[in-house]
């Protein structure tokens, strides 16, 4: 890395003329087909939220199931199926990659980086409207004969297109048909996501000053343009399957001593193609998860990030390395032996970068003037349960170890930790943290701090027992344990515990869901810069900004965004366009 | 797009060196290539990503095809064309191969006359590169038609393992549509060319964007990709 020297005025000059904005002429044109990177943020977001409360419903009624068992009439095998398949594909895709990209993403990355809106207005509205057709597409298949599909989130074949799955006639294909159409509207935000990035930040805004915010953003959203191909393709095949009678994935059955049209194809290779994308994702999550915690951390303990390169380098080493570990999803589908030895080393060694990471983290606060502020709860919250969830991984990063727990809810405890919960943490501390620069106003804090105690500890309540319930070896995707001798009586009284807490922690959402709508016109007054922090959205002359962020000049920048209790600044924190203080050193970098 | 008079350091560090340069540039402020459009950058990474979409298509079809325990059909057999009684392996694909590249001169030749402000010239080259792509998406439905007649269809053959027509189908379908889009685009924006849109700084209808004739080396890399997509499709599937 050369730093690069600045010239005579301390600020290179401007490289591109202003971009001159879309002026929406209507009332249509300016709320619902916006281009305004930060209504199209508030759409995706608001969209997410919705779908993820339904997902959350979803879980409510698996929960009722797996603990009473029959209680709910209208919950069959069939039925559990379609909720786990809809559950986990809802939250995966539909809710957090569509919240961490497209609703922080289309918030934060020209405001932290002082542009006037994405480079490509246009695209970016018709990424949402994509976004909201797929969204209706998967809806819609609640409502076609069969229902949706049961095929579970993975959607494997040859049972995702066999007999017996519920959702065989219409739900797989509404399923495939919105991924796709989903992965279209993603790429068109995603090259947004990108190209602003990489091309079009303020001046004195290096690559190396950037919040780690958008370096998670970004890594994310070209991991997803690189991961997201291989489930189209998957998508693409399994529809000629489903559809046209190919057998790309389907080898020869026999079913009811009949044998099916099918013969010669591979399965497995669906599940390479599958995880090719599945893990990358896994990361898509985390990783702007991990870059909004650390800017969380570092305003709210009120001290520079620790090692912001080494945050930086891990982000992109992680990112990387995701492509590499696919196959420790595969270790029990019967591929070659070397490969499990090979993909459990990749995978152990993602842990390092990682860990890297939580040190980090840990340092920052170390000395810090800590503000428990209800964000700071959340990104504190963030970090145990990470640390929590990423230690399963361990276990199951090992093929000698992962064989036993594969398929039982050890594994249903892990995913929940560390790309459930811990990344939910985070979105809910981000909102707490950017509303007031969204509306102006605060989030109540005793409504806050209820939200928080409730979903941490629940969400621990919830999860830990699963991991006891897994080592006894109780499988997953069992729509009832029934009258089985194996599990001791308290697996299922553990079970019924579970639910109780699934059920609180889902109600406690709720307060979440109000005071997001009551603090719209109660919350306090807020100003532009609540938190006092140093990144620039926070600096914008009027909140919430307008069209074009930034008034007449776009800011220019002359420090990294983690000046924080700078010794002899007159205030303890130094907005990124301060010019160099008297007796500061000029053009320093980062 | 504004003239850069001041010269800093950063000017120098560029000027001496090829990875020094490089670094200064990926590490200096408001853009990370120095020069590139947002449009060109965009259409890169865009293609990045088509990358993946192509290789996973054909990793796919390899993978079927190396793992299959019934005989694959011979390419070159059942891509032959038989004229005057003698059979010609190949003969249709290695047309449809030579157009496609062909079409690649022209679209070269397009950009370059494009930023001569030969608006004409431009046009009728970016008109021929759509009539060039035309042709070879009507000679890829010629060998559709073919084959569908001798009994070819997605699901079976009469030669041997069934993911051939599968991954013929798939493989020549999907990259046909990326051709079908580009004629499209090639069509629009040689109309656009043609009327002097970028000279007088017209905006784009759906976008409101004033154009330039930058477009049309950005509709070139398209292009380009395109072709060299079918290279890889030409050698993996016909020639393997």
């Amino acid at each position: 890395m050369v730093d690069v020297p600045l010239g005579a005025a301390g600020v290179p000059p401007a490289e591109v003329e202003d971009v001159e904005l879309y002026h929406p002429k209507s009332w249509l044109t300016h709320y619902v087909f916006s281009q305004d990177a930060k209504i199209i943020a508030v759409q995706y977001s608001v969209t997410a939220l919705s779908i993820g409360l339904v997902a959350l419903m979803l879980s409510w009624l698996m929960r009722l199931q797996l603990a009473f068992p029959g209680a709910l009439s209208f919950i069959d095998a069939d039925a559990y199926y379609q909720l786990i398949t809809m559950h986990g594909m809802m939250m995966v895709v539909y809710v957090l990659t569509a919240l961490f990209l497209g609703g922080f993403g289309n918030y934060l990355i020209p405001l932290m980086l002082g542009a006037r809106d994405m480079v490509f207005p246009y695209a970016n509205m018709l990424s949402f409207w994509f976004y909201l057709l797929a969204v209706v597409v998967l809806f819609a298949s609640f409502a076609v004969p069969g229902g949706p599909t049961g095929a579970g989130w993975t959607l494997y074949p040859p049972q995702a297109i066999t007999a017996g799955t519920p959702g065989l006639a219409w739900g797989i294909i509404m399923m495939l048909v919105s991924l796709m159409i989903f992965i279209i509207g993603f790429t068109m935000g995603g090259l947004n996501y990108v190209v602003t990035v990489l091309q079009g930040r303020t001046r004195g805004m290096t690559l190396m000053r950037m919040p780690l915010t958008v370096w998670g953003i970004f890594t994310a959203s070209v991991m997803a343009l690189l991961a997201f191909p291989a489930l189209f393709v998957g998508c693409v095949m399994m529809l000629f399957d489903r559809l046209l009678g190919t057998s790309f994935f389907m080898p020869e059955i026999i079913e009811q001593g009949a044998r099916l049209p099918y013969g010669g194809g591979s399965p497995i290779l669906f599940q390479h193609l599958f995880w090719f994308f599945g893990h990358p994702e896994v990361y898509i999550v985390a990783l702007p998860a991990f870059g909004i915690v650390s800017d969380l951390i570092s305003v709210h303990a009120r001290r520079n990030i620790f090692g912001y390169r080494m945050m930086v380098w891990a982000i992109v080493a992680i990112g990387a390395l995701s492509f590499v570990v696919w196959a420790h999803h595969m270790y029990v589908s019967g591929m070659n032996p070397y490969f499990g030895f090979f993909f459990a080393t990749t995978t152990l060694i993602i842990a390092i970068p990682t860990a890297i990471k939580v040190y980090n983290w840990v340092l920052t606060l170390w000395r810090g003037d800590i503000h428990l502020t209800v964000p700071m709860l959340f990104a504190l919250a963030f970090i145990v349960t990470f640390v929590n969830g990423g230690l399963t991984g361990l276990f199951l990063g090992n093929v000698v170890v992962d064989v036993p727990l594969s398929d039982t809810m050890f594994v249903v405890a892990h995913f929940h930790m560390v790309m459930g919960v811990a990344p939910i943490l985070v979105i809910f501390g981000a909102m707490y943290h950017w509303y007031p620069k969204a509306t102006g106003r605060l989030l109540s804090v005793p409504l806050g701090r209820f939200h928080f105690w409730v979903t941490f500890l629940g969400a621990y309540l919830i999860f830990f027992p699963m991991h006891y319930l897994g080592l006894m070896g109780v499988p997953r995707r069992y729509y009832e344990m029934g009258e089985t001798a194996i599990y001791p009586q308290s697996a299922h009284d553990l079970n019924i515990f579970i639910t109780v807490m699934a059920l609180l922690v889902g109600a406690a959402q709720l307060v979440f869901v109000f005071n997001l709508i009551w603090s719209l016109r109660h919350g306090r007054e807020a100003g532009g810069n609540p938190w006092r922090a140093c990144s620039l959205e926070w600096q914008t002359p009027v909140t919430p900004p307008p069209h074009g962020n930034f008034g007449k000049e776009l800011p220019v920048v002359y420090r990294w965004a983690y000046d924080y209790n700078v010794p002899g600044a007159p205030e303890d924190f130094i907005p990124q366009n301060q010019p160099p203080l008297a007796g500061e050193m000029a053009g320093r970098t980062p | 797009m504004v003239q850069i008079s001041l010269r800093n350091e950063a000017d120098e560090v560029r000027q001496s060196s090829g990875l020094a340069s490089i670094a200064a540039d990926l590490s200096s402020d408001q853009r990370a290539f120095k020069n590139v459009s947002w449009g060109k950058a965009m259409m890169w990474i865009f293609l990045l990503s088509d990358t993946f979409v192509f290789s996973c298509f054909l990793i796919s079809y390899m993978t079927a095809r190396m793992s299959t325990t019934v005989p694959w059909p011979n390419p070159s057999e059942v891509f032959a064309l038989e004229i005057g009684g003698t059979s010609f392996p190949l003969l249709l694909i290695a047309i449809m191969t030579f157009v496609l590249i062909s079409s690649s001169g022209t679209m070269a030749m397009a950009v370059n006359y494009g930023y001569r402000r030969d608006r004409v010239t431009a046009a009728v080259l970016m008109l021929a590169t759509a009539a060039l792509g035309a042709a070879f998406v009507g000679m890829q439905a010629f060998e559709w038609t073919k084959l569908i007649h001798e009994g070819v269809r997605p699901w079976e053959n009469p030669w041997g393992a069934p993911q051939f027509g599968s991954s013929f189908f798939m493989i020549t379908g999907f990259h046909g549509t990326h051709v079908t889009f580009g004629v499209i685009f090639l069509i629009a924006i040689a109309r656009k060319t043609l009327r002097g849109d970028f000279d007088v700084g017209r905006r784009g209808f759906f976008t409101s964007r004033k154009g330039n004739y930058e477009s049309i080396e950005i509709m070139g890399l398209y292009w380009h990709f395109v072709d060299l997509v079918w290279v890889f499709i030409f050698a993996f599937f016909y020639l393997w």
